[in-house]
């Protein structure tokens, strides 16, 4: 159906115009015209055309090539056909130049027209099929609401189809904004307790007394304000599945109660003198490095090894940088229909800046950037620019040497710091500090430097 | 009902009026009449193209349109241009009442050839048929043998055949809400 396919006419003449739009209208296309370069530029706005036939010279300020300009910028793969009535070299080079698709002179052959027509068009429906088939392709990267092609992120889809069936305790682990969550509901949704109770509780974000009462329920009257019997999140999620997020954060009380529950697989309320049994799976996820706060003393070994069953470790998004096009698909799709914006592309050069970016906020970071993207706007396709907040955002964030170390502890941190991001591999962070490995050994022996 | 005028514009040949009129009421089903012959469009000749502007024509056919519910056709003996192009067939308001059919191209003696009234009637009829097509919203057909397809050369006129395809045939019928004769 051409009639799927919106071109534009732009000429000052009428009859010029009309007349393109009339014979462009007996071929089935829906033709819109307009009178101006600037009139062009803001029907461009309200909707992207698939080719637009653009009269080189105009009264009126802006001309042809700069029209041209002004809509390449809103849409980047904008099929643009610059007519002319006198052809010079100078024009079809600067046209070409600034990315005309075609020059064409007036009047030209009526078969030439159509077989440029046909031709542009043929290239666009082949566009059309490739955005579907990646879409398709992305869905083939979908596990429950998880989208990767990543190998280590397959890994881990394969090990939660395995843990889903048990009621083993499992500790996911990545920086903040990998998707821990979305891991911890794959799992649940994934196995024979999907339809039970996913119960969600963030230990970070409450104080310890409130988080022990939240956790195992209270008595009637077992502290100030507790007017009546309360269950809590273990007895609420008895045959499903609790989540325990930001454990790493959890005082060394409750720590202990934990490790109980996880041990006994029973527990008292806040005031309760009656033992209750919870059967639950328990998965666990922190952002917090688990055995460096053991080696600090802040986190208990036993509660550790309990939890640490089944390990799952996140890469974060700069280690699965080809999961960056997949997700911004799925995202572009969803956000534009929820904000009900006309967004369904990104180009090449703002993908590449999402490519380029460090996402220290992983996926959660990438997913905000892209609903800014979409908020701001103007076309059906996002441009580099509308990703411009993410340099100013790394330039304030930019490293700077610090001018108040001594060359000892500026040296050290930056030996831990490498540790910390090879995962404690010493010949990767030796190749990266530039030193040998025995050199290494030493500094790491002689100011006791952390491994891991 | 729905009446198709056909009007000669300037001098036409009359066989080549009632072959059209013939073609259309055969293909659409609907009442066509003989329209007086309208004067020569001068006006709309391009001195430096030698050549006729077909919506200058077709602006001009507007003013002895008759009152809706019509199709009002003219035929011309001249060689039609629109800018963009150097030259036209003929050309037609997509749902509107008007289109124009030039039978300049459709001659023989225009590539060098001998007359050859037969071939003219059938190529007159064909592209008759094609610019009232578009009147009643029909656009180009992809079948390359219906009159309705899209005929930028000789060669594609003289490929279509003398009646529409059967997808064609069909929006016709439901177009005009008539038994196809």
């Amino acid at each position: 159906m051409k009639s799927h396919w919106h071109l534009m006419v732009v000429d000052d003449e009428e009859v010029m115009r009309e007349s393109l739009a009339a014979w462009l209208r007996e071929d089935g296309y829906s033709v819109a015209t307009a009178a101006c370069g600037r009139d062009a530029i803001e029907k461009a706005k309200e909707q992207d055309f698939a080719i637009y036939f653009v009269d080189l010279k105009m009264p009126g300020g802006i001309g042809g090539i700069e029209t041209m300009i002004e809509i390449r910028k809103m849409h980047p793969d904008a099929s643009v056909v610059i007519v002319t009535a006198y052809a010079t070299v100078d024009t079809a080079i600067t046209a070409m130049k600034e990315g005309a698709q075609e020059y064409i002179v007036k009047p030209c052959n009526p078969e030439e027209i159509s077989l440029l027509v046909n031709r542009i068009i043929k290239v666009r429906e082949l566009q059309r099929e490739n955005v579907l088939l990646r879409k398709k392709l992305t869905r083939q990267y979908v596990f429950q609401d998880i989208i990767s092609k990543n190998p280590k992120m397959l890994e881990i889809f394969h090990l939660i189809k395995e843990v889903a069936s048990l009621k083993t305790t499992v500790l996911i682990q990545g920086e903040s904004g990998t998707g821990k969550e979305l891991i911890a509901r794959a799992i649940h949704f994934s196995g024979a307790r999907a339809s039970r109770p996913f119960i969600c509780v963030s230990c970070g974000a409450l104080a310890e007394t409130l988080l022990e009462s939240e956790l195992f329920g209270h008595e009637e009257g077992a502290f100030t304000g507790a007017k009546a019997r309360k269950k809590g999140k273990f007895e609420l999620a008895d045959n499903g599945t609790i989540f325990l997020d930001e454990l790493g954060d959890i005082s060394p009380k409750l720590q202990v109660d934990l490790l109980r529950v996880l041990q006994e697989r029973t527990f008292y309320r806040v005031g309760g003198t009656s033992e209750i049994a919870v059967d639950a799976q328990v998965i666990a996820a922190t952002n917090r490095d688990l055995p460096q706060s053991i080696r600090e003393g802040r986190f208990r070994e036993d509660l550790f090894y309990r939890l640490n069953v089944i390990a799952i470790q996140i890469p974060p998004l700069r280690e699965r940088g080809e999961d960056i096009p997949l997700l911004v698909d799925h995202f572009i799709d969803r956000i534009a229909r929820e904000f009900n914006k006309e967004v369904s592309e990104i180009s090449e050069g703002a993908l590449k800046v999402l490519m380029d970016h460090s996402w220290p906020g992983n996926v959660r970071e990438l997913e905000n950037a892209v609903e800014r993207a979409i908020v701001t706007a103007q076309g059906h396709v996002l441009l580099e620019s509308d990703f411009s907040f993410l340099k100013d955002g790394q330039h304030e964030g930019r490293w700077e040497v610090p001018t108040d170390l001594t060359l000892d502890e500026i040296q050290n941190q930056a030996i831990a710091a490498t540790l910390r991001r090879t995962h404690g591999n010493i010949k990767e962070t030796a190749g990266i500090l530039g030193v040998d490995r025995s050199t290494l050994y030493d500094r790491i022996k002689k100011f006791d430097l952390p491994r891991n | 009902m729905r009446t198709v005028y056909v009007a000669p514009i300037g001098e036409v040949e009359e066989t080549v009026v009632d072959v059209v009129a013939l073609a259309l009421w055969s293909t659409f089903g609907l009442p066509v009449k003989r329209f007086p012959s309208l004067p020569d469009p001068a006006a709309a000749l391009d001195a430096a193209r030698q050549q006729y502007s077909s919506s200058a024509i077709l602006r001009d056919l507007q003013l002895y349109c008759p009152e809706d519910p019509v199709k009002f056709v003219g035929i011309t003996e001249r060689d039609l241009f629109i800018p963009m192009l150097s030259f036209v067939f003929g050309q037609a308001q997509v749902g509107g009442p008007l289109a124009l059919v030039s039978c300049a191209r459709l001659r023989q003696e225009y590539y060098g050839l001998p007359p050859d009234p037969a071939l003219l009637y059938s190529r007159v009829a064909k592209e008759g048929i094609h610019e009232i097509g578009h009147t009643f919203g029909m656009v180009h057909c992809s079948d390359a043998a219906c009159p309705m397809a899209l005929s930028n050369t000789i060669a594609q006129v003289d490929r279509k055949r003398g009646g529409l395809c059967d997808s064609c045939a069909a929006l016709v019928h439901e177009i005009t809400g008539k038994e196809m004769l």
